[in-house]
């Protein structure tokens, strides 16, 4: 845990923790607003990666929490004032739990392909309930006019609608999501799901109800999608069925594996990456999806442990001394450093 | 009662559709242990080839000639370029490459042919309807389909059941190391199998083309029903793919009539159901 | 011959197909002894231990732990109740260091894992029976190293080292010598007899000098059923064990 690899990895994630927190004051606005995309898919990725990375458990279906805590904040959200952020982050993130502990409940008890496979099919049956149901927009969405607002009696805490304020606020939530998760990974909850993912039989074997973990795992993971789909509805001010869509699933899949599963700071670096080349290319050319599908394989083909996976590679390159980590029953990729 | 029958009728049609796309499905799982997402984008590929080609030859059936071959070669071209680098990997690297692909197919997709709805014309021979009642007809062209899927489906079986290569098939579909042992040349009984399966779901585009249109997207939507129907029936499963693609059918064409305001999700609800009593599939092993 | 019964079981039977791959199998294990089961391979002796700590399915017939039924209980429930088992073919978490497999071995032994705030290394008691686990197995010097890394021999240490840390009263130990050299045999062996002081075992073993040098009780399993069953001295002297599966081996002792 302490050897000199890992403190660089932890300088290095610090110093671009140091830059985002920069960026408002020196970016121009359209690019302050793409980052704060990149952090909301950051946050989104994250939670998938407690699925995939730590669990094992492979979802195609992820875009459902992401879009379905957007029509939450739409439904909760009136049309010509704002909501309460303490009225409209519980029910967004308690009604994408929900969600999730249903479709969980089915998918969890099976694996593998089968998982895949359900995970998808349960994502779809949202998206096309949104995309059929006229009252929510159809299949052009529904716009959500004012941003929620957090105020404590009359007085206004925070003001969303600045867009230097909205951008801190996204980049906290990204922090505390990093930091719960890292706080999941090191608690005996934590253990259990990575021995799921390494040996599940053995982990039943050895006394744990493994349904349960998986379970809980997918909840948690679902409503922290619901939480990036919160704000992605707050950012965007639309939500719509593209949102839920499995194209949607597969570009969160991709942003893991890109950044590097089983790291958490690696889906965020995902992001940014994958965020980041989406458009450029879209600015290359309109047929930016041929460039997209050949990137896709190519990350698959060549770099199937991610930038994470580069990174640390470089960190041991220019410290020969990483021994193995000292420390019990940690993550298992323990080197992963803060920020 | 009559609409019943017809209602009845349109399931079965599109049951036999949505068999054709699963079938190839549920083989390349079963024998290559591949998760292929980009099986949705061969049966677009075959609906656009043959309105292409109907459009050239001024054939229907000339075109669909003509398609056929083209898709066995892509298909060919795609198993030994991308899928063959994938057998030992984890389904997650699986789904992503095959993802990739899709990108790629869909954006082709629209350099060719661009982002406009096509219709194919039915062919002048079968298009025609016979008189139920007095008010109410069936068009042959529809039920041309499901002969003509029952002819494939009975081909397909009878390849299956009798044949060396669908001895091989069904060896391989229960015990992969098995069919190395048999001395046959593995990489090309994959790349065969993948092609078949890519030729069956662009198949199924081309017959389907009349009467549905020809749009962009029109591949993921029905990838995805055929992983309903792949669940429902049991993965690697072909009877399972058969007996998921009947139930679905019904499902989908009594949704639209008894909720048609949310028609697609019966669909859905249906696989939920299923799975809540066998998770593993209808045929599938446990 | 008098210490109470510890796990019974009635008429066990599981059939795959129309294999009955364990054939109403009727015993009774007492509590403070080894028990050894031996048959030739394919006499279901791996599917008897699989269905008492229901990795499979039983399809007829019951078992029964401390007067306990647990036929129907899933693994984990099993394992609660104190019933550990080791597997022939290595079963551990090849990614994780020595201390961590021992570790969710007897991290399963808190009241629940759905614990989610505090780190789990904070947890002293937990620590310490993975800690005991790991000196029991042999491998506390070895404890930060990756499994996947060490030994076959290495592997089988831990595999019991796991098994342990849940820290159990029954033992079902499928094959621990499979595989091994002597050197390696001769730690187990050690190892089991150590265990035997203060556990229950049940064994499957090939090797018969191992077998009879820890086992006080034996049962001789062909064809999915018991063939017969009884001291170490009963065995030995059976005419019925001797000519179906004795036979040789008696000769060389």
């Amino acid at each position: 845990m302490n050897t000199r690899a890992s403190r660089l990895i932890r300088y290095f994630l610090i110093s671009n923790l140091l830059l985002l927190v920069a960026f408002p004051w020196v970016g121009e606005h359209f690019y302050v607003g793409l980052v704060m995309n990149m952090m909301i898919f950051g946050i989104l990725a994250m939670s998938l990666d407690l699925l995939i990375g730590y669990t094992g458990l492979v979802s195609l279906g992820h875009a459902a929490y992401y879009g379905l805590a957007g029509y939450l904040l739409a439904i909760i959200s009136p049309e010509s004032e704002a909501v309460s952020i303490w009225l409209a982050l519980p029910f967004c993130i308690l009604g994408t739990a929900l969600a999730a502990l249903i479709i969980g409940w089915f998918s969890v008890r099976t694996s593998g392909i089968y998982f895949i496979m359900i995970t998808l099919a349960f994502a779809q049956m949202l998206f096309y309930y949104f995309n059929e149901n006229t009252d929510l927009g159809g299949s052009d969405g529904i716009f959500i006019f004012f941003k929620p607002s957090v105020t404590l009696g009359s007085i206004t805490l925070l003001d969303l609608d600045n867009h230097i304020v909205f951008y801190y606020f996204i980049l906290v939530c990204m922090l505390l999501v990093y930091f719960l998760l890292r706080m999941l990974l090191a608690s005996p909850f934590g253990q259990v799901i990575q021995g799921i993912r390494a040996n599940e039989n053995r982990t039943r074997a050895l006394g744990y109800p493994t349904f349960y973990y998986k379970l809980v795992s997918f909840v948690i993971a679902g409503s922290i999608g619901g939480l990036a789909g919160f704000l992605e509805g707050m950012h965007g001010g639309i939500v719509s069925p593209g949102h839920l869509g499995w194209h949607e699933s597969g570009l969160i899949l991709m942003i893991v594996i890109l950044g590097g599963m089983g790291t958490l700071y690696g889906p965020i670096m995902g992001a940014f990456a994958m965020i980041f080349l989406q458009d450029w290319f879209q600015e290359i050319t309109v047929h930016w999806m041929l460039l997209m599908g050949v990137f896709v394989i190519a990350v698959v083909l060549f770099l199937p442990r991610g930038i994470a996976g580069l990174i640390e590679d470089l960190a041991a390159k220019l410290d020969k001394s990483v021994t193995d980590s000292n420390r019990p029953a940690t993550q298992k990729n323990g080197e992963s450093g803060d920020g | 009662m009559m609409t019943f029958f017809i209602q009845l009728l349109n399931s079965i049609q599109y049951g036999f559709l949505l068999f054709l796309v699963a079938s190839g499905l549920t083989l390349v799982f079963g024998i290559m242990g591949i998760i292929n997402l980009a099986h949705g984008a061969f049966f677009m590929f075959g609906a656009y080839l043959v309105y292409w080609l109907t459009g050239v030859v001024d054939n229907y059936f000339v075109g669909i000639l003509l398609g056929l071959p083209i898709m066995l070669v892509m298909g060919y071209v795609i198993e030994r370029l991308a899928i063959a680098r994938l057998y030992q990997r984890d389904h997650l690297y699986q789904v992503l490459l095959t993802y990739g692909l899709i990108l790629i197919l869909n954006e082709l997709q629209k350099i060719l042919w661009g982002s406009d709805f096509y219709s194919v014309p039915v062919p002048a021979v079968l298009d025609g309807s016979i008189a139920l009642t007095e008010t109410q007809a069936y068009p042959v062209y529809r039920l041309f389909i499901s002969v003509v899927c029952m002819l494939v489906a009975a081909g397909m079986y009878v390849v299956i059941a009798r044949t060396r290569l669908g001895m091989i098939i069904r060896a391989g579909s229960v015990n992969r190391e098995m069919v190395q042992s048999l001395g046959i040349n593995i990489n090309r009984f994959y790349a065969i199998v993948f092609s078949a399966g890519a030729a069956l779901a662009a198949f199924a585009g081309m017959i389907g083309a009349p009467v549905s249109s020809v749009y962009p997207g029109m591949g993921d939507q029905i990838l995805i029903i055929s992983f309903v129907v792949v669940v429902i029936g049991g993965i690697g499963s072909v009877k399972g793919a058969f007996v998921g693609a009947m139930i679905i059918g019904l499902a989908d064409t009594f949704g639209k009539v008894l909720i048609p305001d949310f028609a697609s999700m019966a669909v859905y609800a249906t696989m939920a159901l299923i799975l809540m009593w066998r998770p593993q599939g209808l045929f599938g092993r446990a | 011959m008098t210490a109470e019964l510890i796990l019974e079981t009635r008429d066990l039977t599981r059939t795959f197909g129309a294999l009955v791959a364990v054939d109403k199998v009727s015993l009774q294990f007492r509590r403070g002894q080894v028990h050894a089961i031996i048959g030739p391979n394919g006499a279901g002796k791996t599917t008897f231990i699989n269905l008492l700590s229901s990795d499979i399915d039983t399809s007829f017939g019951s078992i029964h732990f401390n007067g306990q039924d647990i036929t129907d209980l899933p693994p984990d429930k099993v394992s609660r109740l104190g019933i550990g088992r080791s597997y022939q073919k290595t079963n551990i978490f090849p990614e994780f260091s020595c201390l961590q497999n021992c570790w969710l071995g007897a991290q399963s032994r808190l009241p629940t894992s759905m614990r989610f705030v505090r780190p789990a290394r904070l947890y002293d008691e937990v620590r310490e029976h993975a800690d005991k686990a790991l000196r029991d197995c042999g491998l506390y010097q070895r404890r930060n190293t990756v499994a996947a890394h060490m030994s076959y021999g290495e592997q089988r240490q831990l595999e019991i080292g796991m098994m342990l840390a849940t820290n159990p009263q029954l033992l079902l130990l499928d094959e621990p010598l499979a595989g091994m050299g002597q050197e390696e045999s001769f730690e187990i062996i050690e190892l089991l007899k150590k265990l035997a002081e203060d556990h229950t075992l049940i064994l499957i073993e090939h090797d018969m000098d191992a077998v009879f040098s820890i086992a006080q009780q034996l049962t001789v399993m062909v064809n999915g059923q018991v063939l017969e069953t009884g001291s170490v001295e009963q065995i030995r002297n059976s005419k019925a064990v001797h000519e179906a599966y004795l036979g040789e081996d008696e000769d060389e002792s």
